[in-house]
Formats: structure tokens, sequence, C-alpha cells
């Protein structure tokens, strides 16, 4: 790796990353549902540096009409990076990367959705990156799972993604940027936990049988700890609206 | 075995474990998987001795046979009105079941019965395999609703809005002398004395957002008698 331009000489030092983390550490995470007010459901996720705004809107009628499929509900997701949201500037729409990431996203949503109760309907997710720092895909997963559940929209599990990978011969997980950049391999997952499936894994980069699974048991130990943020987020759009309404309890005790 | 995981009155969120062994149904948007019970969308639980609901918080309309509904008339055709009753699905008005009257097209026009950007009060008759929704308006109450005011709230928090056995709805008709009416699908008519009608849209925006808060019946009591 000391090969790549810019590369730092250690990306591990005394057994901590660059940015101070433990190899098993997650970044600072914080979500947020409904954040947009005339989407059906959104929601916001901070994942260290990596910055993903997303709204559901759906279920709702099908366009163009022969997308539409006869006993279930269609799912289409579009995943874009904001022209800002890299160092260099990055050409705004669709890219070959976005193009892949919006399909495989919509794949790891869709187990999770009650697609049989809506059928002839479509349901959009859209998918905004204003700041890119590693880990994007999964952080717009775990997103998008909330944003569905904050549309009312009926499933079987939330979904939950996080990557891991491969940091000067080390196994760490949630890598940012550097990392990412000059790691020698990446392991994205999507899972849901109440059942333990797997609903994406991607990998990159050079790993043995012995690391991935290693590293699948690590990324599944990390999105037990994030299933609860998003269970909080949930939770905290309706006790939020209770805390502003200082006198509906008053009222109460009258 | 027998085991309830929440309270009553919890959030709870799509997934979430509510109760484990046979003796628990599941009713409302939870649902059943081998042994336990689960929820399946964002909302609040309901424990009734072996009964555990989960009531909505969010969602959008899906039509059912025997819906009250509001629509808005979108587009006219040879035999029959387009509406839009803010469902996922094209919902078809025939010109036969506009009116408990025969239509004669040789001496009125359609648009007299209903015209593009009406609402009409109708209920939903049937809805087809290839999921369009077939509506009615021959019989009372079911019209064209002229005049007043149309607002749109959250399908979900319907029930809220009409109170146990109609309760919080005819609080609102007694204090406003507004003829309100709610449709299933989260549009309500209001229509009255303007400002009464604007007092009524507010306090129902109110209802729909603290609709899961303790304590709301005396807020909108106290909202009607003239207080902020």
């Amino acid at each position: 790796m000391g090969g790549k331009f810019g590369a730092p000489d250690k990306m591990i030092i005394g057994g901590k990353r660059l940015d101070g983390r433990k190899p098993d550490e997650l970044r600072p995470i914080t979500i947020k549902a409904g954040v947009i007010p005339s989407a059906d459901g959104s929601a916001e996720i901070t994942q260290g540096e990596t910055k993903i705004v997303v709204a559901v809107y759906g279920p709702r009628e099908v366009f163009p009409k022969h997308m539409s499929i006869a006993d279930r509900a269609c799912v289409e997701c579009r995943y874009d990076m904001a022209s800002f949201s890299t160092p260099e500037r990055s050409r705004p729409g669709m890219s070959r990367r976005s193009t892949e990431i919006s399909k495989i996203m919509a794949e790891a949503l869709m187990p999770a959705i009650y697609l049989e109760k809506y059928p002839k309907t479509k349901i959009d997710i859209y998918v905004e990156v204003t700041n890119a720092n590693a880990g994007t895909r999964c952080a717009a997963i775990t997103a998008a799972s909330v944003a569905l559940a904050d549309a009312g929209i009926e499933m079987r599990d939330m979904v939950v993604a996080v990557a891991s990978g491969k940091v000067d011969g080390k196994l760490v997980l949630d890598m940012f940027e550097i990392e990412d950049n000059f790691g020698s391999a990446d392991l994205p997952l999507a899972y849901m936990l109440r059942k333990g499936e797997i609903t994406l894994l991607q990998m990159d980069g050079e790993l043995t049988k012995e690391e991935i699974q290693e590293l699948v048991e690590m990324n599944i130990e990390a999105c037990k700890k994030i299933y609860a943020m998003q269970k909080k987020a949930l939770q905290d759009k309706y006790s939020v609206e209770k805390k502003a309404m200082p006198d509906a309890g008053e009222e109460n005790g009258n | 075995m027998e085991k309830v995981f929440v309270n009553d009155k919890d959030i709870v969120i799509p997934g979430e474990p509510l109760a484990e062994g046979f003796d628990f149904l599941p009713a409302g948007k939870a649902f059943r998987e081998d042994e336990k019970i689960f929820a399946s969308t964002i909302g609040l639980v309901y424990v009734k001795g072996r009964v555990i609901k989960v009531i909505p918080l969010a969602g959008k309309y899906m039509p059912k046979r025997g819906d009250i509904v509001i629509g808005k008339v979108t587009n006219i055709g040879h035999s029959g009105w387009t509406l839009d009753i803010d469902c996922p699905y094209l919902a078809d008005l025939n010109i036969g079941e506009a009116s408990s009257e025969y239509i004669d097209l040789r001496k009125a026009s359609m648009n007299q019965f209903f015209d593009i950007g009406d609402y009409a009060l109708t209920e939903v008759t049937a809805i087809s395999e290839g999921m369009f929704v077939k509506l009615t308006a021959k019989y009372r109450p079911y019209r064209r609703l002229v005049g007043g005011t149309i607002i749109k709230v959250s399908p979900t928090k319907i029930p809220r809005i009409i109170g146990k056995a109609g309760s919080m709805i005819k609080m609102l008709k007694d204090h406003s002398n507004c003829d309100i009416t709610v449709g299933q699908n989260g549009l309500i008519w209001i229509k009255g004395d303007a400002e009464k009608q604007a007092l009524v849209s507010r306090i129902i925006k109110v209802i729909e957002k603290e609709s899961h808060l303790p304590g709301l019946t005396d807020k909108i009591k106290h909202m009607l008698e003239g207080g902020k």
C-alpha cells in the first residue's frame, strides 16, 4: 500500500487507527427520521464524515405502466452523489457506480418489504449523498430502511448495513476515507437481524476464507448496535413531538 | 412459553417481536411467524387480553370495499368519471352509479353532475382484479361536495379524528356548527362559517400531529372553547 501516492506510511499505530478508533469500533452514528415533510418517509444519517439523506415516496402509481407487477410492488432506488460530496468535484448525474449501487440497494431492501401487500404499485427511494467519506452504500441502506419504516410501509424487518475491511494486514470495521482508499480489502454487508438473513454481500480486494468469515461476524455484531440506533431514531420522531407540546402533558394532569 | 415483550401503548418498529406463544392473536399491523408475533409497521401497540394489536402511525391509504372516501374528479370519460382518491390506484365512478335517476346524455352533459376539479363523497363498491377501484354515489349521503374546504390528513389518523363511537367528531361539530365529512382516505370536507371552518381545520391538524399522545380530548375541548 505504501506504493500508492498519498498513502500514509502506517494506518494502524499502536493498535489504534488514524482517527483514534479501535479496530472493531464504529464511527459515531446519528440517525434522524422524518427530515423531509413533503416525502412520505425520510431519514438522515451521519456516520463519521459521511452524510446521506434518503426520501421514500409511495406506494404510488407506476409510471411507465408496463413496469407494474400484477401481484406485488416494484421498488426503484436512485443513489446519487452530490457534486460537492467528494474532495474532487464529481460530475452530477448517474454514473456507472451509482447505477450499480442503486440496483444493489433496491435488492438489499426488497426482501424486508411486504411487497405483496401493495400490488401494482411502486415504491421510490431517493438517496442523496451530501458528503462521501467511505461506507456510503451501507449507510444509505441503513437510512433507507428507516425512511421506509417512517413512510409506514409494511415490512418484515429492518435492514441494517455496515462495511468492514483490511488495512495494514489487520481487519477493521467501518473504514473511513483514507483506510478505504489505501486499504487492501472492503466487505459491505446488509443484514436482517430478526431472521439472520444477509441481503447484500460484496467484496473488493484480497481476503482469505477465514478473513471473510471473521469480517462477516464483525459486521453482524456492528449491525446489532446500528439496529438499536434505527429503533431509537424512529421512536424519537414521535417523542420529540411530545416534548414540543409541553402543555399536552399538563392538561392531562388536570 | 407465553410471553409478551412489549408494554401497552409502546411505539414499535417493523419486525419488532411483540409476543411469543400460540395463545396470542395478531391484529392490525401485526403478523405471526411460527410462534412469535411481530409488528409490520411503525405503530402503537395495544395489548388487550390475548389480542396484540398494532395501530399504524404512518402509511398511505389502501382502498377497501365499503370505505367511504372523498375523491377529486380528474377526468371525464364517455361513460364515467375518474377520481383521485389519494391511493396508488385509479378510481372509477360509472355514469350508472352517479345518480339514483337515469342520466340521459342527450339532455344533460356529464359535467353537470361532476365537473373536473369537483370533490365527491363516494363509497368503494369493489376493487377489480386489475386493481381498479369502483365507486358509487348513487344514494344519500353520497354526493358532490359544494363549497366548504377540503383538508388532507394522514389516513392512519382518521380513527382518532372520529374518536370513540364518533365522540371527537361530534364534539367538533357541536362546538363549531360546521358540517364535517370525513373520508377514510384522509380527505376531510368542512363547511360552515368561514371563521369556524378555519378553526376546525387548525384543530384537525393538531389531532393529526398529536394523535398518539394522552390528554388530547381535553386539549381539543380547550381549543374549541377559544383557548390557544
